[in-house]
């Protein structure tokens, strides 16, 4: 597959502080790929250096095999939305959608024809004659997604699109984005720190912290097998459980130990050699823990609940096993008092384990 | 804020009503209007309030009286016989040391003065104001820091430095002078005005402008100026009554001929020749201040806005 | 368009060229103007210019005529009592007026108007009204005189020691609406819930005022301290139209000084070294402030 932007070697620093580190990505052609952490990672900043907006201290970006490092966001063949929508106040919505062709000086029968269709695409027809002021957030952020779409692009870029809406609105545009893209088959880069967006939007997530691509894969793959400790711990909700502990042996298996209880890792795949007295945190996410009824495995460990969450489809289990908090995730119709002792058992195919000095998994 | 006596009134005396929801008050706590806060407050109010309005009621009515009424009344009580001739004289014919036009020559002169200067200074500054807020490039904030610091520096060190440089342009004493010095000194607090309006604008809204293909000027004129028309109220309400009140400037940078107002209203209250017609000088003293009074009481809050945003500064 | 591939970075100088251009007239002015007249004036300052500018350097003796001479001497008196009396009393007349004001009054925005109308006025008029207001024979004194007080005298315009304060009197009249203005735009932005906790614990107001919300209005202190005070230090057109400088030379200012000695003396040398001085007192009222401002806020 084609690549439709390129990223070789980026950095980005402002004075003493680094905002991108050698920075490498490739985004084939049509691909809808999320760039997602935590404020400050750096990922806006990345979308605005493909955009143009931000000049890269070091390296280079190509769009469509071309390099565009140094050309004018006008010039790079991108349209972008943004958080706060940025729409012009002062103008109507068809001047909002028409001021960038304006500005290039396209024939007023093409610009007419370009607004018409992305007016059909978004359904804005009714809106166009309206002021920014006068439109709903979803609104207004279908204008701005329309002001991308005249511009006839190869790229969209996203920057936090959905954040400034309600939840519920912001479900409902997350559906329209990806019906969107099935449509247009354009390359889309979206930014955003919100993980349910990036499981449902993406094609490929990249995960960022300061500055570095952590892991880029396929969502499944991200929440199932994240490739360290930080991916392991941005990624679900609620968070992943991590145990310390070490790899001992016990009857010629590969076990965990933890606070004087050996877990078995039977069933756990790795390509490395389980040694015994490697550190290692253990990892398991809360569904992947099986309690009382659920239980399908031989090893059962001992717990008292601590605190139940119900949260209607599901129900959340705090439950102390030797002075540790676990969340399990059970169904919401099976209830808890405080106290109570439980059976529990980890589904090794499902846990993830990471060394304890490089946090990298095994 | 509590007031104990009228909270005493509340709570005596059983009410039948509130019996039935329990003991104590009910309903709204009962204000009085006349309560020795009250009192206090808006008498300290009324009293300064006094002392403001004063200069303005004796200026007023010491303009509409006759000489003779103002050598045997006081200068508090009311005219008498009111009279516009003083007003009259003031305009037209008052006379300074130089000659007896009144005030009208200088009206015109500041006028002139006046619209240029605004214009110039306001489109100047703001267009240095988006640049600063939008396109920083190296050291545009060391040129703007020595800026704002110059605002602080007394005019009496710079002014010399520009007479000769005005000097050296051909332009000392011309119309074209004085509203570059009025461009200069307004450049501080304008510039600083028009970056912090631009930078309180959403970044995303410049972004999404480039995206768009468009360049500075474009930027300017169909982005940001259409945004900004409440700030450039404000700055010409402040240019507006700021040039109109000087007087360094219009001393310095003017042949007598062209003196404003401000000048010419001083050199003939303060001339030396004559018998000194007080009235007349208070008819002068009102018509000067008119402009920017005026300017005051319609713009009303900008106004404070404008001298806000011109004092907090950063 | 598309077959251009730039090689390598393109010179800084000139990307968005349009930008630099219209930063001209500011970069003109900081550096040309601001910058350069400054360093002019005090380096012309040690010279012997008289009606024209001179580059002959007498060292520090303009600053010694300077010092010598009566009307500096006085010039720099007035400016002291002036300015700290200035500062004291619009500072405590416009916070006491601003703390009234946010009682949650009706017709607050007629009193500002009342309150802030002289700012509007130029000192020319300012000087002007109160010249007459002032007036020993027609003005305050003859008022209180005909009421049966037939002493009492109070004729500042007339009396070189105490032609200062009538000045003042004026000066504070005209600028404590502003002081006013920037007080309670801070005590605005001072959170309700301070208010609401003090009431319930019961504090008394007066002492919520002194002993919490003053404090946390240090900065709106410091920032009307300074623009009050860079202002004094400018006060130029109130003395010319109230007093002239005079009785004699009893209510001369410093800007005064600078301005006869410039441009109708044509002692050129002695007005560079009456605006230098002007200059430092600025700068030892600003320097502390900006350190404190700025310098503080880097390290924090």
């Amino acid at each position: 597959m084609a690549n439709s932007v390129s990223i070789r070697d980026l950095s980005l620093s402002f004075g003493a502080v680094t905002v991108l580190k050698d920075l490498n990505l490739d985004i084939h052609d049509g691909e809808f790929i999320v760039l997602l952490g935590s404020s400050g990672c750096g990922k806006s900043t990345l979308l605005n250096c493909i955009a143009g907006l931000l000049e890269p201290t070091e390296g280079q970006i190509f769009i469509k095999d071309r390099n565009v490092t140094w050309e004018e966001p006008k010039d790079r063949g991108i349209g972008m939305v943004f958080q706060s929508y940025a729409l012009y106040p002062q103008m109507s919505v068809e001047k909002n959608l028409s001021f960038g062709l304006q500005v290039a000086k396209v024939p007023k029968a093409e610009i007419d024809k370009r607004v018409a269709r992305a007016s059909e695409i978004l359904q804005i027809g009714p809106l166009l004659k309206r002021k920014p002021a006068e439109l709903s957030g979803g609104q207004r952020q279908r204008v701005a997604i329309g002001r991308a779409l005249v511009r006839d692009v190869d790229v969209f870029l996203f920057d936090e699109p959905l954040s400034n809406l309600d939840a519920k609105l912001r479900s409902e545009l997350r559906v329209e984005i990806k019906r969107l893209h099935q449509q247009l088959k354009n390359t889309m880069i979206y930014v955003t720190h919100d993980q349910i967006e990036a499981l449902t939007l993406a094609d490929r997530i990249a995960i960022m912290k300061s500055g570095v691509i952590q892991q880029l894969d396929d969502p499944i793959v991200i929440y199932n097998k994240p490739k360290n400790l930080f991916v392991a711990g941005f990624i679900g909700s609620p968070s992943m459980n991590f145990l310390s502990g070490e790899i001992v042996e016990e009857g010629g298996r590969a076990a965990f130990r933890t606070h004087g209880t050996s877990f078995s890792l039977e069933g756990y795949q790795t390509s490395e050699p389980l040694k015994a007295g490697r550190k290692v945190v253990l990892g398991v996410r809360p569904e992947h823990i099986a309690v009382d009824s659920d239980i399908m495995h031989s090893e059962v460990h001992e717990a008292i609940v601590d605190i139940e969450e119900p949260m209607g489809a599901d129900n959340l289990l705090w439950l102390n096993h030797a002075g540790h908090l676990m969340s399990v995730r059970i169904g919401g119709a099976r209830r808890y008092s405080p106290g109570a002792k439980v059976r529990m058992a980890f589904d090794m195919s499902m846990a993830s384990l990471f060394d304890a000095e490089t946090e990298d998994r095994i | 804020m509590a007031n104990s006596s009228a909270l005493q009134s509340a709570t005596s005396g059983p009410d039948a009503l509130s019996g039935r929801l329990g003991s104590g008050p009910s309903g709204r706590k009962p204000r009085r209007m006349l309560s020795r806060r009250n009192i206090i407050l808006y008498g300290l109010l009324g009293l300064a309030a006094l002392y403001y309005l004063l200069p303005l009621y004796v200026m007023i009515v010491t303009s509409m009286k006759g000489m003779p009424e103002i050598r045997l009344g006081n200068i508090f009580s009311p005219p008498v016989e009111i009279t516009f001739e003083p007003w009259a004289k003031a305009w037209s014919s008052a006379c300074t040391g130089l000659n007896c036009d009144g005030l009208s020559r200088g009206f015109w002169n500041s006028v002139r003065i006046l619209v240029p200067s605004v214009a110039v200074s306001i489109a100047v500054a703001s267009v240095s104001g988006y640049a600063l807020a939008n396109w920083r490039f190296k050291g545009s904030n060391v040129f703007f820091s020595i800026l704002i610091v110059g605002a602080f520096i007394p005019y009496q060190v710079m002014i010399y430095p520009i007479v000769i440089l005005l000097r050296e342009l051909g332009i000392y004493g011309t119309l074209t002078g004085l509203v570059i010095v009025h461009t200069i000194f307004g450049m501080p607090i304008l510039t600083l005005l028009f970056r912090n309006y631009f930078t309180s604008l959403p970044e995303e809204l410049f972004k999404a402008a480039r995206i768009d293909g468009a360049g500075f000027w474009q930027i300017y004129f169909r982005i940001m100026l259409p945004m900004a028309l409440p700030i450039f109220v404000v700055a010409m309400i402040l240019q507006v009554t700021g040039i109109w009140n000087d007087f360094l400037f219009g001393v310095v940078f003017t042949r007598p001929d062209s003196y404003p107002m401000t000048v010419q209203l001083n050199n003939i209250v303060n001339s030396v020749q004559g018998v000194k017609e007080y009235n007349v000088n208070m008819a002068a003293t009102l018509l000067t201040g008119a402009v920017p009074l005026i300017v005051y009481f319609v713009s009303g809050r900008l106004f404070v806005r404008g001298i806000a945003a011109g004092a907090v500064k950063g | 368009m598309r077959s251009h591939v730039p090689a390598g970075r393109p010179s800084q100088l000139f990307r968005n060229l349009n930008s630099k251009i219209a930063s001209i007239p500011m970069i003109l002015i900081a550096v040309g103007v601001f910058l350069g007249g400054t360093i002019w004036t005090v380096l012309y300052s040690f010279t012997r210019s008289g009606l024209l500018p001179r580059l002959s350097f007498v060292g520090l003796d303009q600053y010694e005529r300077l010092w010598a001479a009566p009307r500096w001497i006085i010039s720099i008196q007035n400016l002291a009592i002036y300015g700290i009396l200035s500062l004291i009393f619009s500072l405590a007349i416009g916070f006491l007026l601003a703390a009234l004001m946010d009682q949650k009054i009706r017709f607050e925005n007629t009193f500002r108007t009342i309150f802030l109308y002289p700012f509007a006025l130029s000192f020319i008029v300012t000087g002007l009204v109160w010249q007459w207001i002032l007036n020993p024979e027609y003005g305050v004194q003859s008022v209180v005189r005909s009421l049966g007080w037939t002493t009492f005298e109070f004729d500042p315009l007339y009396n070189p020691e105490i032609v200062i304060y009538g000045v003042l009197i004026a000066g504070l009249w005209q600028g404590t609406g502003l002081v006013m203005c920037l007080m309670l735009a801070g005590l605005r932005g001072i959170d309700e819930d301070i208010w609401k906790a003090s009431r319930v614990d019961g504090i008394p107001m007066w002492r919520t005022y002194i002993f919490i919300v003053i404090p946390m209005m240090r900065p709106v202190f410091i920032t009307t301290l300074v623009i009050i005070a860079s202002g004094i230090v400018k006060v130029y057109d109130l003395v010319v139209a109230q007093t002239s400088g005079g009785p004699g030379i009893a209510s001369e200012v410093p800007a005064k000084y600078v301005y006869d000695y410039m441009f109708q003396a044509q002692n050129l040398g002695q007005g560079f070294a009456a605006s230098t001085m002007m200059l430092l007192t600025v700068a030892i009222i600003i320097i502390p402030w900006a350190y404190l401002e700025f310098g503080g806020r880097k390290r924090g």
